[in-house]
């Protein structure tokens, strides 16, 4: 029995015998609630039911950053051991080892299937009002002319609102606010300047590693890319807000980054930090810096205008196309120079990119695209990288995990356009290792060696790198038995941020009219696995993702489609078995599938294809050009 | 306005609302069935969709009328469904979902696929989900969780 009384800490509070914890990593769909209750049912030796989360909000729970970067379990998890350490002293209690390491199912999947989950879309409140914006058709953008009459008197419209560049309407139904939309949209003119040329890339080292190699026998060069690719998340971006009487504002958002967002909500409507409020509330899927954050301003901002009344604003597909932040598009230039006998001297990786954070909370305007199209507007602030120590953004992953003896790793990073760049799931890793494992496969081809010798040759010092190389390997019986015409084999691997989990992915491909994935086998080392099959439904996810930007999408092409259930493969994934600390597994199977998935192509039909997605087009041009 | 009589969940429904109105709004909004949800609203991704007269529709592009007479089931009916209720458990079982946000859509998409080909194999399961995306990658589970029902009826 736990002492009577509740007892508490910053983060736990403990009530007879059962515990409530307060997180401030909000759950997405990963699993993150389920993996963090087992860590704390084991530390104060409880059963897994007795552990609670409660919703995290601004107002009641440790401010735990942004929850991204694949570092959940192994920053808040970490968190969490040390206050159940000091409460489990307090209590005398034993700590257990039952629930860590163990398969628990997560339990909003019953919920989800019996239909009683709730998103935020859902949420129902009293005299809930119902918003839609406007933003202008692109940045820059400004209002020409608009008919607010015509919408103000169509029924059930409470308030039309125009501010700036900035269009609203509230209505009393959901439906009368698409028509209200419709017709806002249908009377309202812009004026759309040129954008301005995008200023010279900045250019910056990012790492070096020189050493007296001897003079080159050879150089290898080659350029990859990888297109913008958009979240498309199937339910759009929403938000509720409310404002009192007095001035405070709570937000109801399914933002990453709840403290994030309340600061720059406070910003960008000039009140104290204290004044706001915001809860979340589960979205759809979240792989990223999506529109979650933005929606909210403008909730916010059309809330201001029926004080007390709650309103709920929801993205429509195109504002989503359109305004939420994409993964920007990125070429890498890769170069290895080489000795008479294929040993490879030195390796040369430059990315180009735009900046892969443009997340609030971290500038002195806000990040809030509503913000910067106000009367009052603010500057939108810069899209950045974050340092390399943190995770890095175009340069995440550009750094060898291998042996080579000389490197050097520039980025040069564009300035902002008009298009919207941030954090999309793995951010620069995904074209990094595209890059940097094809042309790892490029230089082990070209001195006739296995690819797999090759890395595990170069990854002596990194016992662990190489056991995932070899175990998925040896789940996809690597190279073992000649390829079916059309068909091939490939792989690729890296270590997440360097620093986070080993991944290797074996890809089993078809090439035909399309290229088809038959096959991934991927090994995963994560340290500690809290929760081995929600690690599965992490790498699994993130494959079935990364084989979608592989084959089919591009943002710029409004033909770009996302993957279907006939094109998923097969995909088998081993967690090996490990005591070390845990690392976190959203992101880490994203780049090496990429890499996998183009080296099989190479092994099919002897040709590269460095742009991404692997087109049938591109795959065709390759051949010809091989003729 | 007429009224618009069908039977939502074996509860019959009567209606005064434009027969123009999105079922999907219908749904949501005025009998609070939630679990049906908007996703493209132009009939492209699945997340919409409720059995009407046991065939899978698109809530977000059907009116209204066209529901008229008909048994629409939503997922808030599918324990009450032989098969429905059977995809629910599997999907529990494989963990089929990480947001959730098109797990009704497949519920209804698999229920129906399943009543017109209770042994599905494989292949015809990926083929009869095509209409859904997932955005997630829970593509493997939910596969796995159809076919294993399919395979139940097999062995049934």
């Amino acid at each position: 029995m736990v002492a009577s009384g509740p007892s508490r800490t910053a983060r736990l509070r403990v009530d007879g015998d059962r515990v409530t914890v307060r997180c401030g990593k909000v759950e997405l769909g990963q699993g993150i609630h389920t993996a963090l209750a087992q860590i704390v049912a084991d530390e104060l030796g409880l059963p897994l039911a007795q552990v609670h989360f409660d919703a995290p909000a601004t107002d009641t729970s440790p401010d735990e950053g942004v929850t991204s970067g694949s570092l959940s379990v192994q920053d808040a998890g970490a968190a969490l051991r040390l206050e159940c350490g000091q409460l489990r002293q307090a209590l005398g209690r034993e700590a257990t080892a039952h629930w860590v390491g163990q398969s628990v199912p997560r339990p909003e999947v019953a919920s989800t299937v019996s239909g009683a989950h709730r998103f935020i879309h859902d949420v129902e409140l009293p005299g809930l009002l119902h918003g839609r914006v406007l933003h202008p058709p692109q940045m820059g953008g400004q209002l020409a002319s608009v008919d607010l009459a015509g919408v103000q008197a169509l029924p059930g419209v409470v308030a039309v609102h125009c501010d700036g560049d900035l269009l609203g309407v509230l209505t009393d139904g959901n439906r009368t606010a698409d028509a209200a939309l419709a017709r806002l949209r249908s009377s309202v003119a812009w004026r759309c300047a040129p954008s301005a040329p995008a200023a010279e890339p900045v250019t910056r080292v990012v790492d070096e590693k020189t050493a007296a190699v001897g003079l080159p026998a050879r150089t290898l060069e080659a350029r990859f890319s990888k297109p913008w690719i958009a979240h498309a998340s199937i339910g759009g971006a929403c938000a509720l807000a409310q404002w009192s009487d007095d001035g405070r504002l709570t937000v109801w958002s399914h933002t990453q980054g709840l403290f994030n967002l309340r600061r720059d909500l406070a910003l960008a409507f000039a009140i104290e930090p204290g004044q706001v409020s915001v809860r979340h509330v589960p979205g759809a899927g979240c792989y990223g810096h999506n529109g979650a954050d933005d929606v909210a301003f403008d909730a916010a901002w059309l809330a201001r205008q029926c004080p007390g009344r709650p309103v709920r604003l929801v993205w429509s597909r195109a504002d989503e196309l359109a305004w939420a932040p994409q993964g920007p598009a990125m070429v890498v230039d890769m170069a290895a120079d080489l000795d008479a006998h294929g040993r490879l001297l030195a390796w040369r990786h430059d990315v180009w990119s735009l900046g892969h954070s443009a997340r609030p909370g971290r500038a002195a305007t806000p990040a809030l695209l509503g913000s910067w199209q106000t009367a009052a507007p603010f500057e939108r602030p810069a899209t950045i990288d974050m340092p390399l120590a943190v995770g890095g953004g175009a340069e995440r992953n550009a750094v060898p995990g291998y042996d080579f003896p000389a490197w050097r790793v520039r980025a040069h990073r564009l300035q902002d356009g008009p298009r919207r760049s941030s954090a999309l799931r793995s951010l620069g890793a995904f074209a990094n290792a595209f890059a940097a494992e094809s042309f790892v496969d490029e230089i082990a081809a070209a001195s006739g060696q296995d690819p797999l010798r090759w890395r595990l040759a170069h990854l002596q010092h990194d016992p662990r790198g190489m056991q995932v190389l070899q175990r998925a390997a040896a789940m996809a019986g690597w190279r073992s038995t000649p390829r079916p015409e059309g068909c091939g084999q490939g792989m690729g691997y890296a270590r997440y941020k360097n620093t986070g989990a080993w991944c290797a992915v074996v890809a089993e491909v078809e090439a035909a009219a399309l290229l088809r994935v038959h096959r991934l086998c991927i090994a995963v080392d994560v340290g500690l696995a809290v929760n081995p099959d929600g690690v599965r439904q992490q790498i699994e996810g993130g494959a079935v993702q990364a084989i979608s930007w592989t084959l089919k999408e591009d943002a710029s092409d409004p033909a770009s489609q996302m993957l279907r259930f006939s094109e998923v493969p097969q995909i088998d994934v081993l967690v090996l078995e490990s005591t070390e600390p845990s690392l976190g597994a959203g992101e880490a199977s994203l780049g090496p599938t990429a890499a996998a998935i183009a080296n099989a192509l190479f092994d099919a039909l002897g040709v590269r294809v460095r742009d991404l997605p692997l087109s049938a087009e591109r795959i065709v041009s390759a051949m010809d050009r091989n003729l | 306005m007429p009224a618009v009589e069908f039977t939502v969940n074996g509860q019959p429904v009567v209606l005064h609302e434009p027969p123009s109105a999105r079922l999907l709004d219908v749904l949501r909004e005025t009998l609070h069935l939630r679990a049906t949800r908007l996703g493209c609203g132009e009939g492209e991704c699945g997340a919409c969709h409720v059995l009407v007269d046991g065939r899978a529709l698109a809530a977000c592009n059907t009116p209204l009328a066209a529901v008229a007479g008909c048994e629409v089931v939503t997922v808030e009916g599918l324990a009450d469904d032989a098969i429905g209720v059977r995809l629910q458990r599997a999907f529990i079982a494989e963990q089929a979902a990480q947001c959730g946000y098109c797990t009704s859509g497949l519920l209804i998409g698999a229920t129906a696929l399943l009543r017109r080909e209770p042994a599905a194999g494989e292949a015809a399961v990926r083929a009869g989900l095509d209409g859904h995306l997932c955005r997630c990658g829970a593509h493997p589970r939910i596969v796995r969780a159809v076919v294993r029902v399919a395979a139940e009826s097999l062995s049934a």
